[in-house]
């Protein structure tokens, strides 16, 4: 039942975008070569957030560290 | 310069800003209060407008002008990609194209109108001119049409749709009939006169019929005389250039009808453009007009001619007379009021805005109407002192050249006017007028509930219903088709880019019961189409605001 009204939900997500985006009035040709388009701008733009973005978080996270490593051993010289 | 109508209370002041959220539902209470405050005080207290004036013209949220530029710009794309392969021969061409011999001149297709009209319009072209093959009753027969090739060519199956729910014409009083008892003097005069006049106004083609007609038209409004004419679309087109020449002003709304415009045009007069039923721009312009005159010479205008609606079809919006006339006879300008939509549907018994707002006809110079709308016939009129009318009956375009009305519609619009004046000796014309009236509120304060985004005074029959998005016009269309209900709707030329619509025309001889099929219809479509955009939706439980009235009244 749960599966029905997510199915349903679904179809209803997909509707939206097909009005939005004006695809219902496309013809198949038309159509098949927007959402080839858009899939693919998709998978580029997922596939380039999967290589890079967890290289650059712990490139970002380790240049904090390394900000906040410098003053913790110049507090540490200071006190000596 | 202040505004009468703020003196009032504040509540009215609210509304008369366009394009500002509507707030009335917290200033629901409110009005209950001010509304029983007038009304037990029972005197006019000096302000212009004699009852509540509520318009509304709510902004969608930004989401959705974002949503619809972004449907318009992957409508363009796919428009220049069409294009292209039309232009290189990959595609087949079923567009106007010059000839060969041609492509040297200055392009003919290039315009963005051109452009729209091949690539946006064609996808939807098969919700318009949809040919019908009955009476434009409440109901009515639609001829079956499909397409073999995306809408460029259609074909009739032969099948014929019946009792489809007419929510389009401009039936308001339910006149267009066929019930044979109705129509007994049109088919006795049809028998006696024939079809045809075969002559214009001023040679051979008035008829005892055009006077009879003309006399019941001046008594209907209270005036002085009337003239009438065989098509309304050129009452406006041709007597304007009769009233006002070169060295006059002419004043006219944003919003008015193509005839408004293109009699303004031919007239030669100088044409200024004031904000939709705005009054403030409108008082700018006629103090300009007084102060600077005419533009090189600056000498005093011939004339200054205001030129305004009674219910805006597009809107829905009603003019706001009691403002106009007072500037009127303050700056001395003349005002030329076009009543086509507003005659028979408004005003306690049908006789339109200047009943509407309690006023006399005689505060209008030119009133203007026409036949097609409320009275099931074709034609128009104009009416107003016998010194005018005498004037447009030599120096109209329309009676020197125009043939005249044909007797038959000449009778129908008699017997329709007889009926609504009552002198049928039945009430069955103030009966129409009132079940309009209910109908009319009934509608549009159950579109309000469901959270439609709803244009227009809350008087008017005319009902614009906001679909935004250039997708979704094609899509209503056809499932509310699906559903036996037949709707209008319109987009880019009529109404601004973004702002593309459905509109209902409520009629007296609609029931109850084919509101309410109406209504659920929509109500589904709206979820499923997600066109419920109203931040202001009233809730669905009215008891409630009767238990609020009554405690005010304490």
């Amino acid at each position: 039942m749960d599966i029905k009204s997510m199915k349903n939900y679904l179809y209803w997500l997909y509707c939206q975008f097909e009005l939005i985006t004006c695809s219902c009035l496309m013809e198949p040709w038309e159509k098949l070569l927007f959402y080839t388009f858009n899939i693919t701008m998709l998978v580029t733009v997922l596939y380039t957030a999967y290589i890079f973005v967890p290289v650059h978080i712990s490139m970002a996270f380790q240049f904090f560290l390394h900000l906040f490593g410098n003053q913790h051993e110049n507090t540490v010289s200071i006190v000596k | 310069m202040a505004n009468p109508s703020a003196v009032c209370n504040g509540h009215l002041h609210h509304h008369h800003h366009q394009k500002q959220n509507n707030l009335l539902k917290s200033g629901i209470y409110k009005k209950n209060g001010i509304t029983k405050g007038m009304k037990k005080n029972g005197i006019s207290n000096g302000t212009l407008y004699k009852k509540t004036f509520i318009e509304h013209f709510e902004q969608a949220p930004m989401y959705v002008a974002v949503l619809t530029f972004l449907g318009f710009g992957v409508g363009t794309v796919f428009g220049y990609l069409r294009d292209f392969m039309r232009a290189w021969g990959l595609e087949k061409r079923n567009v106007a194209t010059e000839r060969e011999q041609q492509k040297d001149f200055v392009p003919l297709y290039q315009d963005f109108e051109n452009f729209y009209t091949r690539n946006l319009y064609m996808r939807i072209r098969d919700n318009w001119n949809r040919p019908i093959c009955s009476v434009p009753g409440p109901q009515f027969d639609l001829m079956e049409r499909v397409t073999d090739d995306y809408n460029w060519t259609f074909r009739f199956t032969g099948r014929i749709i019946k009792n489809v729910i007419n929510m389009g014409s401009y039936n308001y009083l339910g006149f267009a009939e066929t019930d044979v008892n109705a129509l007994k003097t049109v088919t006795i005069e049809l028998q006696k006169y024939g079809t045809g006049i075969c002559s214009t106004r001023q040679e051979m083609g008035t008829l005892d019929k055009h006077i009879e007609l003309e006399k019941l038209v001046a008594k209907f409004l209270g005036v002085e005389d009337a003239m009438v004419f065989g098509m309304g679309f050129a009452t406006n087109s041709m007597n304007i250039p009769a009233l006002v020449g070169k060295g006059c002003l002419i004043l006219s709304d944003e919003l008015n009808h193509t005839s408004l415009v293109l009699g303004a045009r031919l007239s030669g007069a100088t044409i200024r453009i004031f904000k939709h039923n705005n009054m403030q721009s409108l008082e700018k312009l006629l103090r300009d007009a007084i102060i600077y005159g005419q533009p090189r010479s600056r000498r005093a205008w011939r004339k200054i001619i205001i030129l305004v609606e009674g219910i805006y079809s597009m809107e829905g919006s009603i003019v706001r007379l009691p403002e106009i006339v007072s500037l009127k006879k303050k700056y001395k300008a003349y005002l030329y009021l076009d009543e086509a939509h507003s005659i028979g549907a408004v005003g306690a018994t049908g006789r339109g805005v200047v009943e509407y707002f309690g006023m006399s006809p005689d505060d209008v110079d030119v009133l203007m109407g026409t036949f097609t709308k409320s009275f099931g016939a074709a034609g128009g009129y104009i009416a107003g002192k016998k010194d005018l009318v005498d004037f447009l009956r030599t120096h109209s375009h329309s009676a020197v050249y125009a043939t005249s009305m044909c007797p038959p519609v000449a009778e129908q619009i008699i017997r329709a006017m007889k009926c609504l004046m009552g002198l049928d000796g039945t009430t069955q014309g103030l009966q129409r007028v009132h079940q309009l009236g209910k109908n009319t509120r009934y509608f549009r304060r159950r579109l309000h509930e469901m959270g439609f985004i709803i244009y227009g005074n809350d008087d008017s029959p005319v009902v614009p219903l906001l679909l935004y998005m250039p997708g979704k016009i094609g899509a209503f269309s056809s499932r509310m088709l699906e559903k036996n209900i037949g709707v209008v709707v319109v987009g880019f030329p009529a109404t601004p880019i973004t702002e593309s619509r459905a509109r209902f025309c409520v009629s007296a001889a609609h029931t109850r019961e084919m509101l309410d099929t109406v209504l659920n219809a929509l109500d589904e479509l709206g979820d499923f189409l997600h066109l419920k955009y109203s931040r202001y939706s009233k809730s669905s439980h009215p008891e409630l605001y009767e238990e609020t009235r009554l405690e005010l009244e304490d």
